[in-house]
């Protein structure tokens, strides 16, 4: 097994919000090994060269083909980097597989047939499965030979998972149970052998089942007609008096939503790795254009506007892997204290970071869609024809907010989990809250500034920390117990911790860049950081009004305004001047380049 | 059938050139490296031929840190072991002589059939650190291989002559070849591949462990100048009837311009 990181002190899921994380010790895309090095390079190369020379055929819903690629990936030992040794994968660490996630991400419904398989279709068996189960399906899956798939959402029920209406009851002999339901929108649906189906026995207890496609009452309904990715399989699954061997139950009867919602922690992870990566490519695509396409006799790339487009998509890129990077660093560390190869506490390990794990997957989702816009914007009407590769992206983009969890419910994750981490004492944020608010009443608020190239921004995210744990010390005082019902003040406390999480990610990365290379070898990265924290700030500032409008009133709204006013202090900087500079090396590179 | 190959890391293709500050070479901060394409196509010759014969293949691969990278994708793709020329003092080796004599040294007391050098490297383009190698250890030699096939007392050689052209040749054992580019499918590491090669020998080499000081690697040749293509605008009208022009036209296009 490769290791990511040395031994390292162990930080805890969300405790950015309440402390601040040393450089040093963030994990960085500087940091990876050269053995991750050279499976991102093949997984780029399995791209470049068996991948997109084929795009029209898969787009072309040529499945055979896409199995095919999916078994030539497989040979290469692309799909098993998350079965172990034991059952015919490779045993390999998370970061492994988000690198080569992130390298096989070029085409995006091929991309989405290979996550599905490798992630919600496998892993539920590696992390639940009996050892049965597991050597009877792993070593298949590995190779693609079985192709897997995850059905959970249900046209009545998808957010809402465990309100599904499939049912399950065993037979008299107690040898099968026999599922009835729908199953909705199901990748893979249309060619894979194998699905992780949740059903309800007796229609009350929340199972997850492995159902083979061949099993007697399973049908799969014709291709639905989406709106983007093509060329990936998305089928309803019928389960008409389907037979399935009790042996076949997944994890313990009653305990189907472990399943679901533990698998789905790294799905976001997956899925925002490849969005990410997709702002890369997009910034590129939109630059190259830039650089060519010439207006009133000068490539529009030329132009302050489009340089502002193509900066900000380079910024959202950079700061989202960023995010990214530290967050695999961080479970992965926690993972060294434990034993990977018990299930159980691997995915509890990776649990304690669900709110990472849900920012990554928003942030990312919503950067991918400012990317793909603006692409469209950059070509003009060239974007909106066919005939170019962004009105494809635009619409492939789109799906990415709302599956592995909505945005919404995502946003309803992160400020839900900080309180509940909050109540459970894992974190102390009430804590934090009630020091706040003693240090209020004092006449005068310390101001220290820091040192080093980021000392002013430093300072500022230390007080957008404290804007985030007042808005969800308020809200957690003002609703206790009903506090799920306030949506609206729950996800601005969200994105409030969602920015303060990316400024100070990206504030790390490029603090231990600039240890390494120096300061003059990184000022795009500078740059970048901070245009990102300035506007971030900003945005910190709108989301705390809106939510503290909301929970008080008169004076109180009054003092809680003027205390905000200070904390959100910060001189602003020449973004306008930095954006054209970060655009300017773009152009020069012709592509994503920080 | 053993076989040695020599390995060289470049500038990646896509990289963004600049002229270093002395106006000698180019700079190399933000730069990304990989292996000389004709090199890869030397090592991925050498691992077809092991897999048909059997025997070892080693790669040899001169230069700072960064060039383990190199070095494992080799073995990572199934070389056997490794030796890495990695002191300060190779540096001095920046000509085909200096590079070729370190590179032989350290080759001295191998065990091998062949050994396999690239064509030419995509950075200096020597073409000549090869034929150095097999002058000092006095080996055999052939240029710009196409297919290799070892035979009874020595090795069959297609090599690639002008206007294509191409020449069979049969050469004794031990012999050097250099490797055309494309004359095989490149395989991918698989991951198998990449945590093997943790396990593989990976031998570090000194200069004094070859006995070779600074003032023996010093290089003969100097490059004294380094600059980018200046461009030039040239018009040229070609009269006459249009018939005969476009003739003209395409003559030009191809033989002058050579873009056709």
């Amino acid at each position: 097994m490769t290791r990511t990181v040395e031994t390292k002190e162990v930080l805890k899921g969300g405790s950015f919000l309440l402390e601040d994380h040393d450089a040093q010790e963030v994990f960085t895309p500087e940091d990876i090994s050269d053995e991750h090095r050279m499976i991102a390079q093949t997984a780029r190369e399995f791209t470049e060269k068996e991948i997109l020379p084929r795009d029209e055929e898969i787009e072309a819903k040529n499945f055979d083909l896409s199995v095919e690629l999916l078994r030539k990936a497989g040979e290469l030992g692309l799909l098993s980097i998350d079965i172990p040794e034991k059952y015919g994968g490779m045993g390999l660490d998370l970061l492994s597989s988000l690198v080569a996630s992130e390298q096989l991400s070029g085409q995006a419904s091929f991309s989405g047939t290979l996550g599905a398989h490798t992630t919600i279709g496998t892993l539920p068996i590696v992390y639940f499965g009996t050892e049965e189960q597991k050597k009877k399906y792993l070593p298949r899956l590995a190779t693609a030979e079985l192709v897997g798939a995850y059905a959970l959402t249900e046209s009545g029920s998808g957010s809402d998972a465990l309100g599904a209406k499939t049912k399950a009851v065993l037979t008299d002999d107690g040898k099968y149970y026999i599922l009835n339901g729908q199953k909705m929108w199901i990748t893979n649906g249309g060619f894979a052998d194998l699905f992780t189906v949740f059903a309800k026995v007796d229609g009350e207890k929340f199972t997850a089942f492995i159902v083979e496609r061949d099993f007697p009452g399973v049908s799969v309904a014709p291709e639905e007609h989406k709106m983007g990715l093509q060329g990936s399989s998305t089928c309803a699954v019928n389960l008409e008096d389907a037979r399935v061997p009790v042996e076949n139950v997944l994890g313990e009867i009653g305990k189907g939503h472990k399943i679901a919602f533990n698998i789905l922690n790294i799905g976001r992870l997956k899925l925002g790795v490849s969005s990410n990566i997709g702002c890369k490519r997009l910034t590129s695509i939109a630059t190259e254009y830039a650089k060519e396409r010439h207006q009133f006799g000068v490539p529009i790339a030329s132009f302050g506007l489009i340089k502002h487009k193509l900066a900000e998509m380079a910024i959202l890129a950079y700061v989202g892997e960023c995010m990214i990077y530290r967050t695999v660093g961080m479970i992965e560390t926690t993972l060294d204290t434990v034993d990977r190869d018990i299930p159980e506490q691997a995915l509890k390990a990776i649990e304690d970071y669900a709110i990472e794990c849900s920012i990554i997957k928003v942030v990312a989702s919503e950067s991918l869609a400012y990317c793909a816009d603006e692409a469209v914007q950059v070509f003009g009407g060239n974007g909106y024809s066919k005939d170019y590769p962004v009105e494809r992206a635009y619409r492939d983009a789109r799906i990415s907010r709302i599956y592995e969890g909505t945005n919404e419910i995502n946003r309803l994750i992160i400020s839900g989990q900080m309180l509940r981490k909050a109540t459970k004492g894992d974190l102390p944020v009430f804590q934090a809250a009630k020091k706040l608010m003693d240090e209020l009443l004092s006449p005068s608020l310390s101001d220290d500034a820091g040192e080093g190239v980021f000392a002013a921004e430093r300072a500022a995210i230390g007080n957008a920390k404290k804007a985030g744990v007042a808005v969800l010390g308020m809200a957690a005082q003002k609703y206790r117990e009903k506090v799920q019902e306030q949506q609206e003040v729950l996800a601005a406390a969200s994105d409030i911790i969602m920015e303060i999480f990316g400024m100070e990610s990206a504030i790390l990365r490029t603090e231990k860049l600039i240890s390494t290379r120096g300061e003059a070898d990184c000022s795009m990265q500078i740059e970048a950081t901070r245009v990102f924290t300035n506007d971030a700030l900003q945005r910190v500032e709108q989301h705390a009004r809106r939510a503290i409008a909301t929970m008080t009133e008169g004076d109180e709204l009054r003092t809680m305004m003027s205390v905000l006013k200070r904390y959100m202090r910060f001189m602003p900087v020449d973004t306008i001047s930095a954006r054209r500079r970060i655009a300017d090396s773009l152009i020069e590179a012709g592509r994503y380049n920080l | 059938m053993n076989i040695v190959v020599c390995l060289k890391q470049v500038p990646k293709k896509d990289s963004i050139l600049r002229i270093a500050a002395d106006g000698k070479w180019i700079d190399d901060r933000d730069l990304s490296y990989e292996m000389s394409e004709a090199d890869a196509y030397a090592l991925e010759e050498a691992l077809r031929q092991k897999e048909k014969h059997g025997g070892e293949v080693i790669v040899i691969c001169m230069g700072p840190e960064r060039v383990r990278q190199s070095i494992k994708e080799a073995l990572a793709k199934g070389a056997d072991r490794a030796i890495h020329l990695y002191d300060e003092a190779f540096d001095h080796a920046s000509d085909a002589a200096g590079i070729g004599r370190a590179l032989a040294a350290a080759l001295k007391d191998e065990k091998f059939d062949l050994v396999f050098t690239g064509l030419q490297s995509d950075d200096y383009g020597f073409a000549q650190v090869g034929l150095v190698i097999a002058e000092r250890l006095g080996l055999s030699s052939a240029t710009i291989a196409m297919e290799v096939q070892p035979e009874e007392g020595g090795v069959r050689v297609k090599r690639e002559l002008e206007s294509g052209w191409f020449q069979w040749v049969k050469i004794p054992l031990p012999a050097l070849l250099t490797i055309q580019s494309g004359i095989n499918q490149l395989r991918y590491a698989t991951l198998k591949g990449i945590m093997a090669a943790k396990k593989k020998e990976l031998r570090e080499v000194k200069a004094a462990d070859l006995g070779l000081t600074a003032d023996d690697l010093k290089p003969a040749q100097v490059i004294e100048r380094a600059y980018l293509p200046l461009k030039s605008k040239q018009t040229e009208m070609i009269e006459g009837k249009p018939a005969e022009a476009a003739a003209k036209l395409v003559e030009k296009l191809r033989f002058d311009a050579r873009v056709l």
